[in-house]
């Protein structure tokens, strides 16, 4: 039988939304090159790989109740459409894919990585909603892994991809510029402390610190600063000259495991390399999700083979025991956007709140919060899929934007880099006037410098 | 056709080899799903080294317990009809009294029944809980979005048996014998679908519910609940 | 090890510097570092602030920079530095600069025969250079620099063409290749790892990725015709051009030899290993999800461990393995950054499958001795270094430790450590450790 005779599904019609349609060269010039029997074959090889007990048991146990739309800020913000709802997202990709074995036109998979890419954030609220624990979050990943292998990916985010492919960091950071922005820092901050040191290369260090690409592409301070706070506190510590410096993985989100193992690998044996007994990161989700929960396990690693510690617990570690003081606290009303892959993804809620308690004086919880808390919209790779996108990532979290603005606060604390850009970007949309700060910024700004750290 | 229902033959026949069937294909289909999901899972091989008894059973716990979870707080309503319309969808043909005598004659077993009253209450409230469910499929419309013919058709598997017993129970619009064999042929009916539609969610709920469980207790160190 | 023969074996302690008073002298001190021998330990320092130097034994050099790093002495004691001033970066042996400067310099290593190579960058273009002279041809970006085994070649993973940021397209045409000495392979990849050379300094092979699916392995340029899910880096088998790497095929990663299987199935491979004599290959593996160990030849050792095991080491004469595993006894507890959770995350040494009884809190490569019989290794206890002999831990913990190396009759050690804040050259008898 012709592929044509056969009964392909087609992409349903979406009602026109307040961003329109949306030109991404990634996704347009992506289904140009697919035919009906390439996205067949190339679909059954994906499902045969998955295995499919996830796959097969969330499909035939979901029964269709919905009762999992309302975890979703997609869903909420855009008016309950019920098109946003988490099922409904399987419904329009998934369901499908699998009913009609991948016969599904080039269309259908246009709509089916928009989806995926862009209405997703992989935040897996909707699992703690669903009664079945039906985790859609693995479900729209796979669906992203099919997008993948049909090459049908957002530029930005296939580009960050290609970013890691070559560099093994998310940014295009070239390993000269890599070394140069870690000496520069330890020049940068000399102006706060005396005699700062950021060792490079310490073998027998206790810490690895590691960091995402766009901290010494954009956002040196932040290294800086993660410096200050390892030189008061005594920490024995160190950075890789080579690659594997950088945590994050843009190629978990653009569905190229390949990539993401390649590039957790990288990570893992610098530490080994260093003989560095744990790896401390900076603040950022998706970059811990890959390292704890996604990356590790496809190399075989059940866990991480470093314990990997996030910046929140690190932080909390600090305080606690008083290897860091607080001068004076920060007065300005703050919240605390509590981001899914720390939160909901480690468990790291009260250590949070915790930190920022320490930290700050004014401090208004949220709702809802914690492991409960809303995404930023940013996360999942959706504010890497770039600019076209930013306007629906903005529309699509008007919850937050209500939730923020409910605290009075003025300052948001987002201890992950996405949720930072996010937040900020939701905050610009509905003139919040607000601003979002990472602990760091604040912790460096309110930490008691000792006296033989005090410049002059 | 009518006469044909009424026959002493049909009644015979539903009543005797296809209980027996609908038994097994119900027992035996479900065992094999479970065991074709185990295997599949084993062959995933990121799935199982996740198990955790603990977390798996916190996680069920909650969920199996009214208003134990969040999402059941959040929808009272839902809540109380989903968690009556399944108690009595499950309990009342157990505990049913002329079940338990149909058990008794054919295998020599039996056990605590309820109260004809009591169960017939819950008869209708699987009856109109159906109806509630109808509704909401049909009005609500991140229900209704994903809505298929399959899941008025499980709906219907599910209203069948007990609109009929009810009927046959009270002797209503069709004589006894014909209302029983259709009760007893829509009961079998949804012993059989049972393994080969969505209801085996009956099955694989247990499952999923405690791998979530697992992930978020003991990897995340986080609720799921 | 021929260097080793004309060491001083005899001295049995010489106390070289007092870190202490040095500690005094300078604004701080980093990069610790002791020659091959032990005689010399170097480190940079800060005489005064922002100025930094190179001082040995205790002796300053009188130049100063802005930066200097990536301290290392070559097997002739001579001390390399990377050394930064004026806007300007080269490298300096002992005291000596190298005329070429650059705009950065990294990832500095020596030649077999006592060169110094090291990436380079000068305006927009990236190379390697070899004791300051440069390839001719500089690249849009050189990613890595290998060595040939007799040092008479370097290469290097080059980007050819500048594509922007952004252009996904023009990535997925391939701008990545292999550079000789400057040379390019004809063929580009869309991605390049991983490289190689043969144990005769005339071949290279490297991990490419041909589109964003296909994986294989090139050797010359010209690539296996099988190609793959995933491979990681190939390397080449000693007196052949046979060159051998894990691929990822639906069953499982496996090793391959020329683009053919040779070993059964595996969760996970990496890290593939020839002895010394070329007969026998060793790599990590997962036999199963989440346990790793050694193959050698394709049978996994019967012990495997829960976190991780790290790259297999040959004993001289080929017939034993050894390797730094890890384990932990609560995977799923919360971890803490300051404190280690009681039962996890120990190291200990594995030969031959079985591991040391003792566990610590690092283990550093394993060595063996000249004669295969016995493992050594430096191994970290409640922050102090000790040296640890198949499994029976020194009695001397120190403050630093650097790998001990065996004399080569494997009688005696050579001990390079702190104490006291007095950095001591030793030399002991094995027995006596
Ligand atoms: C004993 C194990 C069972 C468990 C734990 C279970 C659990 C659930 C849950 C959590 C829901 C979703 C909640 C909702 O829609 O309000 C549900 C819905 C449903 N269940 Fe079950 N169930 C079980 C057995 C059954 C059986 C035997 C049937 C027989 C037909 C059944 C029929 C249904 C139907 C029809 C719905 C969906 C109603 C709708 O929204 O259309 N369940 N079940
Ligand atoms: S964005 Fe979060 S809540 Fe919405 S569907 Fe995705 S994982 Fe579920
Ligand atoms: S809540 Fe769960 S079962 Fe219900 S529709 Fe959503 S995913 Fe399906």
């Amino acid at each position: 039988m012709a592929v044509a005779e056969k009964k392909m599904a087609v992409a349903e019609k979406k009602t026109e939304k307040a961003w329109g349609k949306i030109v991404d060269a990634g996704l347009d010039e992506g289904i140009k090159k697919l035919t009906p029997e390439k996205i067949e074959k190339v679909i059954n090889k994906a499902l045969a790989a998955m295995g499919g007990a996830r796959l097969k048991t969330y499909v035939d146990t979901c029964i269709h109740c919905g009762l999992c739309s309302e975890a979703c800020h997609h869903y909420l913000s855009n008016d309950r459409d019920p098109s946003f709802a988490p099922v409904a997202k399987v419904k329009q990709t998934m369901w499908p894919i699998l009913k009609n074995k991948g016969r599904v036109t080039p269309e259908f998979i246009r709509r089916a990585a928009e989806i995926a890419y862009t209405e997703c954030n992989l935040c897996k609220r909707c699992s703690m909603y669903c009664p079945f624990g039906i985790d859609m979050a693995y479900i729209l990943l796979s669906v992203r892994r099919i997008c993948h292998l049909l090459g049908v990916t957002p530029l930005y985010l296939q580009d960050t991809a290609h970013s890691h492919a070559v560099t093994m960091n998310q940014m295009w950071v070239k390993q000269d510029d890599w070394i140069d922005t870690v000496q520069w820092q330890e020049e940068e901050i000399r102006a706060e402390i005396k005699n700062p040191r950021i060792p490079i290369d310490k073998e027998g260090a206790d810490i690895m610190y590691s960091v995402i690409g766009p901290e010494p592409k954009f956002q040196a301070q932040l290294m800086g600063q993660a410096a200050i706070i390892m030189n008061v506190a005594g920490i024995n510590w160190t950075y890789p000259s080579f690659d594997g410096w950088d945590n994050s993985d843009m190629a978990m989100y653009s569905g190229d495991h390949e990539i993401m193992g390649r590039v957790k690998r990288a990570h893992f044996e610098a530490a080994f390399r260093l003989k560095a007994k744990k790896i401390v990161m900076g603040e950022c989700g998706h970059a811990f999700r890959s390292i704890y929960d996604v990356g590790n396990r496809w190399l075989g690693l059940k866990m991480p083979p470093v314990p990997v510690i996030h910046a929140i617990q690190f932080y909390y570690e600090l305080l606690r025991e008083g290897r860091i003081k607080i001068a004076k606290k920060f007065k300005e009303p703050v919240t605390l956007h509590d981001p899914c892959n720390v939160i909901r993804g480690r468990g790291l809620g009260e250590m949070a709140r915790y930190v920022t308690n320490a930290i700050c004086e004014d401090f208004t919880e949220m709702q809802p919060n914690r492991e409960y808390n809303f995404c930023c919209c940013a996360g999942g790779g959706v504010i890497n899929c770039g600019p076209p996108w930013a306007k629906k990532r903005a529309i699509s979290n008007r919850v937050k934007a209500e939730q923020m603005k409910e605290t009075g606060a003025h300052i948001v604390i987002t201890p992950c880099h996405n949720c930072h850009s996010g937040i900020e970007d939701i905050i610009k949309y509905y003139k919040l006037g607000m601003h979002t700060k990472f602990f760091s910024e604040i912790l460096v700004e309110v930490m008691e410098i000792p006296e033989e750290f005090k410049v002059g | 056709m009518f006469e044909f229902l009424m026959s002493e033959a049909v009644y015979k026949f539903v009543r005797g080899p296809l209980v027996w069937i609908a038994f097994f294909v119900c027992i035996v289909g479900s065992a094999y799903r479970i065991y074709s999901m185990i295997s599949l899972a084993k062959k995933e091989k990121v799935l199982l080294p996740y198990l955790s008894l603990k977390y798996g059973l916190r996680s069920i716990l909650h969920w199996i317990i009214p208003f134990g979870s969040i999402n059941w707080r959040r929808h009272p309503i839902i809540t109380i009809v989903t968690f009556l319309f399944h108690i009595c969808l499950v309990f009342t043909p157990i505990f049913l009294l002329s079940h338990n005598i149909l058990w008794y004659e054919s295998w020599g077993i039996s056990w605590w029944t309820l109260p004809e009253s009591t169960a017939d209450i819950m008869t209708l409230i699987v009856v109109f809980s159906c109806v509630f469910f109808l509704f909401r499929r049909i009005i609500a419309s991140e229900v209704r979005f994903v809505t298929y013919p399959s899941d008025f058709l499980i709906l219907t598997i599910a209203f069948l048996p007990f609109i009929t017993g009810f009927l046959a129970y009270h002797q209503l619009l069709l004589p006894y014998r014909a209302m029983t064999i259709l009760h007893i042929l829509f009961g079998e009916a949804m012993l059989i679908a049972i393994p080969f539609s969505r209801i085996i969610h009956m099955v694989f709920g247990w499952f999923t519910r405690a791998y979530t469980g697992s992930e978020f207790g003991m990897v995340r160190h986080v609720r799921d609940y | 090890m021929s260097e080793s023969a004309n060491w001083d074996w005899k001295t049995k302690e010489k106390l070289l510097v007092d870190l202490n008073e040095l500690q005094k002298k300078f604004i701080d001190i980093r990069e610790l570092t002791p020659s091959d021998d032990g005689e010399k330990i170097a480190a940079v320092v800060q005489p005064e602030d922002k100025r930094f130097t190179t001082c040995v034994n205790g002796e300053v050099w009188d130049e100063t920079f802005e930066k200097v790093w990536s301290l290392k002495f070559k097997p002739d004691n001579k001390l390399v530095s990377l050394v930064f001033r004026d806007f300007e970066w080269t490298v300096a042996v002992d005291h000596e600069m190298w005329e070429e400067k650059f705009d950065f310099i990294w990832n500095m290593q020596f030649t077999p025969d006592g060169r110094v190579a090291a990436n380079v960058k000068k305006g927009d273009d990236y190379g390697v250079s070899v004791d300051g002279k440069t390839w001719e041809n500089g690249f849009v970006e050189a990613r890595d620099l290998i060595i040939s085994p007799n040092g008479t070649k370097t290469a290097s993973a080059v980007s050819t063409k500048r594509i922007k940021e952004g252009d996904i397209f023009g990535f997925q045409e391939g701008v990545w290749t292999v550079a000789v000495d400057g040379v390019t392979w004809d063929k580009t990849f869309v991605n390049v790892w991983g490289v190689t050379f043969s144990h005769d300094n005339q071949h290279l092979a490297a991990e490419v990725r041909l589109n964003l699916y296909d994986y294989t392995i090139a050797v010359d340029g010209k690539t296996w015709e099988e190609t793959f899910g995933c491979v990681w880096e190939p390397v080449f088998k000693p007196g052949s051009y046979d060159v051998v790497a894990p691929i990822k095929t639906p069953q499982g990663w496996t090793l391959a030899m020329n683009g053919k299987p040779i070993w059964g199935n595996f969760i996970q491979i990496w890290n593939q290993k020839y002895s010394p004599d070329g007969k026998r290959i060793a790599a990590i593996v997962a036999p199963e999800y989440g346990k790793w160990t050694i193959a050698v030849d394709g049978s996994p050792w019967a012990r495997s461990f829960s976190d991780a095991v790290l790259p297999p080491i040959f004993s001289p004469d080929s017939k034993r393995v050894a390797a730094a595993a890890k384990e932990s006894k609560y995977p799923f507890h919360m971890q803490s950054a300051l404190h280690n959770i009681p039962g996890n995350d120990r190291y200990t040494i594995a030969v031959d499958g079985t591991p040391w009884a003792e566990d610590f809190d690092m283990v550093w490569d394993p060595i063996f001795s000249p004669g295969s019989d016995k493992v050594l290794t430096k191994v970290e206890k409640n922050g102090r270094y000790f040296i640890a002999i198949d499994g029976r831990v020194g009695r001397r913990g120190f403050e630093a430790l650097w790998n001990p190396v065996f004399s080569p009759d494997g009688e005696k050690l050579l001990i390079r450590c702190v104490e006291g804040g007095k950095y001591y050259r030793r030399v002991v008898p094995i027995g006596e450790i």
